[in-house]
């Protein structure tokens, strides 16, 4: 499953970027070349061959570790995006273990006070949460805790320990958003699971309150969280980028905003095909995860022989 | 009395669904709040697109783009209830004329959107089998690409400008209406009424456009409503970026691109635009919940 899902998704990223209107040759030698440099350089970069030919031919490259030659410095791309990928992936990291560590409780709590004020100040602020463009709620964070209070960083990545304060903000602004889908959607599965039968049964056999909610309610409630943990991961490569540009954090998404302001196509395609690729990666790992938060999948997953279907949720 | 009960029940049953709905969702008091503001958003939109046409946009010239340096930062006032800009232009006046790029942009990128996917998702629905596969395959590539990074992909194939922008943000939302659209299609096809309309002769298009999607329709209300509300912040952050609505266009989200370096001299420029932002999602999100509350009471728990 993954394999037709990498190709497609490549594909589709080639197509994009590849069709884009403007002579690349023009680009690499200026307005001033002559007719017959620019024939030579479109046979060289094998522009004249159709789609579907240069796709493969990129790709055969791109999986022995050759994805080009940037436009504008000359540089090759991977090095490149490998300097700034591992960046990404921090800030992603640390973006998704705020959003869980804000979310998950503020969910539990908020379903077991269904109806109270706990509840309600939980689903505005999750409301809230969810509306907000991060990229202002990241000017914001810089205005209070950086330029008021003098606190952090507002911009740039620190080295060694340095990197905490460093990551806090652009953390938190990428988190929040996640962290308002993740709490809305454990509080409906906490909902429902305490619906069931067998909390009865728990109560009713003198099971400890804490201990029913920790392992009757919350482990069979898990499955959807898993889910939206998972998918809110891919959204955050996504918004990555914004957030890395508010805090001149010097990621993937920054770079490839920067490549492609400067048209440097090589770079934006490699750095396109990193995010689209990891997050291919991500959601394969969700859906192994399944099987360990819930034998019940495993189960089902060797009858039935199926990729479980997970819907997408709107970006944040 | 047993004439009273069979009249009370024929009342009952003489409301539509639609008038149902509609009555749940007037005793949800946020919703209502939210459709309100919406309402008098969009009214100020239209209104200027009026006042552009009537003064052939001498208006949106003098107030909203022209630059007036010499009052820069002008924090608010009477005069200006939230203040000027960076170029000393009037940040309300540019918020009210951004609404049509912001509000009406987004709600046609997801009614492109939405034509589309929902032809697809009929299609792949009402025939199944191999149109089905290899159209909803399609649409799981399309889906596994984070949308944000489609955006971004598509814009910088094209380049910014209204039109590219605008088709950047609607086909990310393709794949999500067909889907809907498909689900539905393809519980309603099996219904009576769609064996009795094929048995009285009725054309496979007539079915599917006058039998089966005004039944389908509930949810795809609400995905649009929500749609709206990720595609205004969709267009928001690729204008922040750079790579939306270019400057100087009064879009919301391109005005708070130059606000990062003016924090420390004037609060307001960064505040309100985004402050318009938020309130506008929260209204369109809190409208979706509302719809979907009323149009599909047993989903409320």
């Amino acid at each position: 499953m993954m394999i037709p899902v990498l190709i497609g998704v490549s594909f589709l990223v080639f197509f994009i970027l590849a069709v884009s209107p403007g002579d690349p040759t023009r680009m690499i030698l200026g307005q001033q070349a002559s007719e017959q440099a620019i024939e030579a350089m479109r046979e060289e970069l094998g522009l004249n061959d159709n789609l579907f030919v240069r796709y493969f031919h990129y790709m055969a490259d791109a999986v022995q570790g050759d994805f080009g030659v940037s436009w504008k410095t000359k540089l090759e791309v991977l090095p490149q995006v490998m300097g700034y990928f591992p960046n990404t992936v921090i800030l992603s990291l640390a973006g998704i273990l705020v959003a869980i560590l804000i979310g998950v409780p503020i969910g539990i709590l908020s379903a077991k006070k269904q109806y109270t004020w706990v509840d309600n100040v939980a689903t505005v602020l999750g409301l809230i949460g969810v509306a907000m463009p991060n990229f202002w709620l990241g000017l914001l964070l810089v205005m209070l805790f950086s330029l008021t209070l003098g606190w952090l960083p507002p911009s740039g990545m620190g080295q060694g320990l340095d990197l905490i304060p460093s990551l806090i903000l652009p953390a938190i602004t990428l988190g929040t958003g996640c962290a308002a889908s993740i709490m809305r959607m454990t509080r409906s599965s906490m909902l429902e699971a305490m619906r069931q039968d067998y909390i009865d049964t728990a109560r009713a056999k003198g099971l400890k309150e804490r201990y029913i909610t920790r392992y009757h309610m919350f482990k069979n409630a898990l499955i959807p969280i898993v889910t939206i943990i998972g998918l809110q991961f891919g959204m955050l490569l996504g918004g990555a980028a914004l957030t890395e540009t508010i805090f001149s954090w010097p990621g993937l998404g920054r770079f490839m905003i920067e490549s492609i302001k400067s048209k440097d196509m090589p770079m934006v395609l490699g750095s396109a095909m990193f995010l689209a690729i990891m997050y291919s990666v991500v959601n394969l790992l969700v859906d192994i995860l399944y099987a360990y938060v819930d034998p019940r999948i495993k189960a089902q997953y060797n009858s039935m022989g199926g990729k479980k279907r997970v819907k997408r949720f709107n970006f944040k | 009395m047993s004439k009273d009960l069979t009249l009370n029940n024929s009342a009952v049953k003489s409301r539509s669904l639609w008038a149902d709905a509609w009555r749940r969702f007037r005793k949800n008091k946020m919703a209502v709040v939210s459709l309100v503001f919406l309402m008098v958003l969009a009214g100020i939109g239209i209104a200027t697109l009026i006042i552009d046409w009537v003064t052939n946009g001498s208006i949106y010239e003098s107030q909203v783009i022209s630059q007036n340096l010499s009052q820069r930062f002008v924090e608010p006032s009477l005069e200006h209830p939230l203040g000027l800009d960076e170029f000393g232009r009037d940040i309300l006046l540019r918020l009210l004329w951004g609404t049509r790029y912001s509000l009406f942009m987004s709600i046609a990128a997801v009614l492109a959107a939405g034509v589309v996917g929902i032809v697809i998702g009929a299609i792949a629905g009402y025939y199944g089998g191999k149109v089905d596969s290899v159209i909803m395959r399609l649409m799981d590539v399309v889906l596994s690409l984070p949308y944000m990074l489609l955006a971004i992909a598509i814009v910088a194939a094209l380049g910014p400008g209204l039109v590219n922008v605008l088709i950047s943000i609607a086909i990310g939302y393709v794949p999500e209406f067909a889907r809907i659209t498909r689900a539905s299609v393809m519980t309603i096809r099996e219904r009576e009424f769609i064996e009795a309309a094929k048995a009285v002769g009725g054309s496979d298009k007539v079915i599917i456009f006058n039998q089966i999607l005004p039944n389908s329709l509930a949810p795809l209300i609400v995905e649009f409503t929500m749609a709206i509300a990720g595609a205004i912040l969709s267009i928001a952050g690729l204008s922040f970026l750079g790579l939306g609505i270019q400057p100087p266009l009064p879009e919301w989200g391109a005005m708070l691109t130059n606000a990062r370096g003016y924090i420390r001299d004037a609060w307001h420029i960064t505040i309100f635009p985004g402050l318009t932002i938020l309130i506008t999602i929260l209204a369109l999100n809190i409208i979706g919940d509302g719809l979907r509350d009323a149009l599909d009471p047993k989903l409320k728990n």
